[in-house]
C-alpha cells in the first residue's frame, strides 16, 4: 500500500475516490490499526461553551496544551498522549484512559464528526454543542470502529474545568478475594474519585480532585474507610504515565478488554502479562503474547489488540445492523472491517 | 390469511382495531397532528414485537413503535394504514444488578422507575426528561431524551450501555453489552436518537451511577433575563461544573407562582443552579458560587436549607410548562440549541419576533447547555393564528441553526422539524441518513415519514 499525506479534507476526498482499499493512520501508535493524520490543529475553540472542533489528524498533546491554559481538560483522558496519539487515532480505536472513571470515556464526550464516506462525499454527523439530537448520530458510530465507515476529517468535543488539586491514594490487599471486595464497595459509593484502578495482584489506586481542603477531607475520609496506605501527593507524572501505558512497555501484544468486576476472577486466570484494569474493573489494558490472545479468544472474551498483532478485533463486527450501516457507508468496501 | 388475521393470531386479543379504541392513540403530545392507523397491537413480550415486525415486512405494512405518547415531536405519531406497536405492556425491569451498576429493562419501563428501584442501593438513572414520570424507556431511547443535567452527565446515548434491536427487516441484534467500554463500533450508541427509524429495542441495558451525597441548591433573581443569562457566563468562567443551571422569564415565573405557588420572587429573570457531589466539594464550590452571583448583580439569593427548601425551588421550575399551558388556551414547546455564550442574544431576538409575530412566548430553558425551550402561546380557534405560531416558532429555530447550534437538544426530529432539516445538515449529510435508512428498512416501514425531509432519493 502506497502511503498519502493528504492535507486537506478536499485531498482525503480524493484519495478517497483513487484508491479501492484504504487505512487512514494517525499517530502511529496503536500500529496493529492505524488510523487518519490530514489536517491537524485546532479550528475553534472557546473555553466558555467546554467545547473545541479539531481536523482530526490533531495530537492530543496540542489539543490539552490549549485546553490546559484555559483550566480545562479532556476528561476521558485519551491513553498515549504523550506518545503522538491523535484525536481521530483515539476515536477510531475507541480509547479511554483512567479519568474515564469521573465523567465517562470518549463515547460521552465526542458531539461531531465530519468523516469522508466510501463514495467519497463528506459527511457530518451531531455538532457542535453539548447538547444535540437533531439527525442521525454519526459521530458516535466514529468510536471504536477502526475507520471502517469513513476518514475522520474533524472532531467536535466537550471539555470540563480541570480539577484544581488531585492526590493519589494507594492500598495494597492481601489477595485477589480482598481487593475486589473492597472495588465493588467502592463503585457503589458516590465519591466521585477521578480515577479507580485495580492493579492485580491485589493493589487499588484511588484519585482525588478538587477543592484543596475538600481533597484532603475527602482523603482522610477514604483512609477511616481503606486503611492508611500510601498517599502520591505530586500524582501527575505517575497517571501520565499510566495513560501512556508505560507500563506495557516490553510486552509485544497490548490488548484492551472490556471488563466487570464479576469478569475479573476470570480474566486473571488467563496468561496475561503486565495490567492493569481501569474504572473501578470496567476494561484492562494487558501485556501479552499470541498465547494470551489465543486464551482471549478461546474464552469468548471480545477485546482490540493495539499492538503486534494481525487481526485487531475479536469478534469482527457481525449482524444485520452493522452490514447494513456498512453497505450504506461504505458499500465498495475500502475501508476496513466487513 | 389476510395481515389483520395474522396479526390477531399472534396476539390475540390484543390488537384495537374500533374506531373508539385507536382514537387515544392517533396522537401524541404534539396534538395538533392526527393519523389513524389500521391497528395498534400490545405485545407483551419480545418475542411478540419482533412477529409483529416481522408480519409488518412481510406485507409491507408501515409500523411505530410506541410508549407513553409523549414526544413533543410527533415522533410517534401513526402512519395512516399502518400498526402502532404499543409498548406499554412490556414494563418490566428484567435485571438490577448494583454491583454491576446496571439495569436491563424492556422498552415500556417508566424512566423514572428505574431510579425508584435503583434507590435502596444508593444508585440512580441519570437521564430526567421532564416527562419522567410517564415517558419509557424505549421512547428515550429512541429519541435520545435528556433533560436539566446534561452539560454534566450527558444525554441517554450516554447511559446505554446495550440494546437489543428488532431491525425493520425482523432480524434481532444485540448490540453494545454490559460494560462502560467497549470494542468495535459503537453500534449501540448510533442507534439511540434515530427515532425508531432504525428498528424497535426490544431490550436496554442502562448504566447507573451512585446518587450524589449532597446539594447545594440557589435561586437568584435578576433584572432582566439577559442578566441572568450573564450570570451562567460566570458560573462557568468561574471553573464551577453544577449539575443543573435553569432560568425561567417573567411569563413563566408568574404562570408557575399562579400554579404550584412555588413563593418565587415576580422578576424578569430567574436562575436556578445545583450543586452536587462529595459534601466537603460542595460546600468549597458553594462558596465560589455564593461569589460569583454576589457579583452578577443578583437582586436576591436564596439558599436552600433543607431538602424541603431544595423541593420548593425545583417545584416551580417543574410545574412550568403545564402552568404556561393555564395562560394560553394553546401553546407550542420548542426546543432548540445555541451555543451557550449566545443565549442573551437568541433571547433578545426571541423577544423581538414575539413582538413582530404578535404572539406571547414564554421562556423556560436548561441554561447549562444553552437548550432553549420557549413556549410559544396561540389560541387555535382564531383562524390563522396556529399558522402564525408555528411560523414563528420555524423563525426561532433557524436562529438557532444560524448562531452555531441544534434544531433540538432533547425532543428530537419528529414530524415536527422534519422540513427545517436542510437548515442544519447539507444534502451529502442527509443523503447518507437516508442510504442507511434505505440499507436496514428496504421498504421504508419503520417510522415512515419522520425525520428525513422529502428530498431527492427519499425512500418509499
Amino acid at each position: 500500500m502506497p502511503t498519502l499525506r493528504p492535507e486537506s479534507p478536499e485531498e482525503v476526498q480524493e484519495a478517497v475516490r483513487a484508491y479501492p482499499r484504504l487505512r487512514a493512520q494517525g499517530g502511529g501508535t496503536k500500529p496493529a490499526l492505524s488510523t487518519p493524520k490530514e489536517g491537524e490543529g485546532l479550528l475553534a475553540y472557546e473555553p466558555e461553551e467546554f467545547v473545541f472542533t479539531a481536523f482530526a489528524g490533531t495530537p492530543i498533546a496540542e489539543v490539552e496544551e490549549a485546553l490546559r491554559a484555559h483550566g480545562q481538560y479532556l476528561p476521558f483522558d485519551p491513553p498515549l498522549a504523550g506518545k503522538g496519539a491523535t484525536l481521530g487515532g483515539t476515536v477510531a480505536a475507541g480509547l479511554s484512559g483512567p479519568l474515564r472513571h469521573r465523567y465517562g470515556g470518549l463515547r460521552d464526550f465526542l458531539l461531531g464528526v465530519r468523516f469522508v464516506d466510501g463514495e467519497g462525499k463528506v459527511v457530518r454527523g451531531g455538532g457542535k454543542v453539548v447538547k444535540n439530537a437533531a439527525g442521525f448520530p454519526f459521530h458516535r458510530l466514529m468510536v471504536g470502529a477502526l475507520g471502517a465507515f469513513g476518514v475522520m476529517v474533524e472532531l467536535s468535543f466537550k471539555v470540563f474545568p480541570r480539577p484544581r488539586t488531585t492526590r493519589t491514594l494507594r492500598v495494597r490487599r492481601e489477595g485477589l478475594e480482598e481487593a475486589l471486595a473492597d472495588l465493588e464497595r467502592l463503585r457503589l459509593l458516590p465519591l466521585d474519585l477521578l480515577a479507580l484502578d485495580f492493579i492485580p495482584p491485589a493493589t487499588l489506586e484511588l484519585r482525588l480532585g478538587g477543592f484543596e481542603r475538600s481533597v484532603e477531607a475527602r482523603l482522610k475520609r477514604l483512609q477511616d474507610l481503606l486503611g492508611e496506605g500510601e498517599v502520591l501527593a505530586e500524582d501527575e507524572a505517575h497517571w501520565e504515565a499510566v495513560r501512556d501505558l508505560g507500563f506495557l512497555e516490553g510486552s509485544p501484544v497490548w490488548v484492551k478488554v472490556p471488563a466487570k468486576p464479576h469478569l475479573i476472577p476470570r480474566l486473571e486466570a488467563l496468561p496475561l502479562g503486565p495490567r492493569r484494569y481501569l474504572d473501578g474493573g470496567e476494561v484492562l489494558y494487558a501485556g501479552t503474547t499470541e498465547e494470551g490472545l489465543k486464551a482471549l479468544r478461546e474464552a469468548g472474551l471480545p477485546h482490540l489488540v493495539l499492538r503486534g498483532a494481525e487481526a485487531p478485533l475479536f469478534p469482527e463486527p457481525q449482524g444485520a445492523f452493522f452490514a447494513g450501516v456498512k453497505k450504506a457507508l461504505d458499500p465498495k468496501g475500502r475501508f476496513p472491517l466487513g | 390469511m389476510g395481515f389483520l388475521e395474522e396479526l390477531k393470531a399472534l396476539l390475540p386479543g390484543r390488537v384495537l382495531t374500533r374506531e373508539a379504541e385507536l382514537a387515544p392513540y392517533e396522537s401524541d403530545a404534539l396534538t395538533a397532528y392526527r393519523k389513524r392507523p389500521l391497528a395498534v397491537a400490545l405485545p407483551e413480550r419480545k418475542e411478540e414485537v419482533i412477529g409483529v415486525v416481522r408480519l409488518c415486512h412481510q406485507y409491507g405494512v408501515p409500523f411505530v413503535a410506541r410508549g407513553s405518547g409523549t414526544s413533543l415531536s410527533g415522533g410517534s405519531l401513526p402512519v395512516e394504514g399502518g400498526v402502532v406497536i404499543a409498548l406499554n405492556r412490556m414494563n418490566r425491569i428484567l435485571r438490577l444488578d448494583p454491583k454491576a451498576r446496571i439495569a436491563v429493562v424492556e422498552p415500556g419501563v417508566v424512566n423514572l422507575k428505574v431510579s425508584q428501584e435503583a434507590a435502596p442501593f444508593g444508585l440512580y438513572y441519570a437521564p430526567d426528561p421532564s416527562s419522567q414520570p410517564v415517558s419509557t424507556i424505549g421512547g428515550n431511547v429512541a429519541f435520545n431524551s435528556g433533560g436539566a443535567h446534561c452539560l454534566k452527565y450527558g444525554m441517554t446515548a450516554n447511559h446505554v450501555l446495550g440494546l437489543e434491536v428488532v431491525t425493520p427487516t425482523g432480524e434481532v441484534v444485540r448490540l453494545g453489552g454490559e460494560s462502560l467500554e467497549g470494542v468495535g463500533p459503537d453500534l449501540h450508541g448510533f442507534f439511540v436518537g434515530t427515532e425508531g427509524l432504525l428498528g424497535v429495542a426490544v431490550e436496554i441495558t442502562l448504566r447507573l451511577l451512585p446518587r450524589p451525597e449532597a446539594y447545594h441548591t440557589v435561586l437568584a433573581a435578576y433584572p432582566s433575563l439577559e442578566a441572568a443569562g450573564e450570570a451562567v457566563s460566570r458560573v462557568i468562567r468561574a471553573g464551577l461544573l453544577p449539575g443543573a443551571m435553569e432560568i425561567m422569564d417573567r411569563l413563566s415565573i408568574e404562570a408557575a407562582e399562579k400554579a404550584v405557588r412555588a413563593g418565587y420572587p415576580l422578576v424578569e429573570g430567574l436562575l436556578i443552579v445545583e450543586l452536587e457531589g462529595p459534601k466537603e466539594e460542595v460546600a468549597e464550590e458553594a462558596l465560589v458560587l455564593e461569589r460569583v452571583l454576589r457579583e452578577s448583580g443578583a437582586l436576591e439569593l436564596r439558599v436552600a436549607g433543607s431538602e424541603a427548601e431544595r423541593q420548593a425551588i425545583w417545584k416551580g421550575r417543574k410545574a412550568a410548562f403545564s402552568a404556561v399551558g393555564r395562560l394560553s388556551p394553546d401553546y407550542l414547546v420548542q426546543d432548540g440549541v445555541v451555543p451557550r455564550s449566545r443565549l442573551g442574544e437568541a433571547l433578545k431576538e426571541i423577544q423581538r419576533l414575539s413582538r413582530e409575530y404578535g404572539l406571547r412566548v414564554a421562556n423556560v430553558f436548561h441554561a447549562g447547555d444553552g437548550n432553549l425551550h420557549p413556549l410559544v402561546l396561540y389560541d387555535g380557534k382564531k383562524p390563522g393564528e396556529l399558522e402564525r405560531a408555528e411560523a414563528l416558532a420555524g423563525e426561532i429555530l433557524r436562529l438557532c441553526v444560524r448562531l452555531g447550534g441544534s434544531l433540538t437538544g432533547e425532543h428530537g426530529i419528529g414530524v415536527e422539524k422534519k422540513g427545517y432539516m436542510p437548515e442544519m445538515f447539507a444534502p451529502e449529510d442527509l443523503l447518507a441518513m437516508e442510504e442507511v435508512k434505505r440499507a436496514l428498512d428496504p421498504k421504508g416501514l419503520a417510522n415512515r415519514g419522520k425525520v428525513l425531509p422529502e428530498v431527492a432519493g427519499a425512500h418509499a
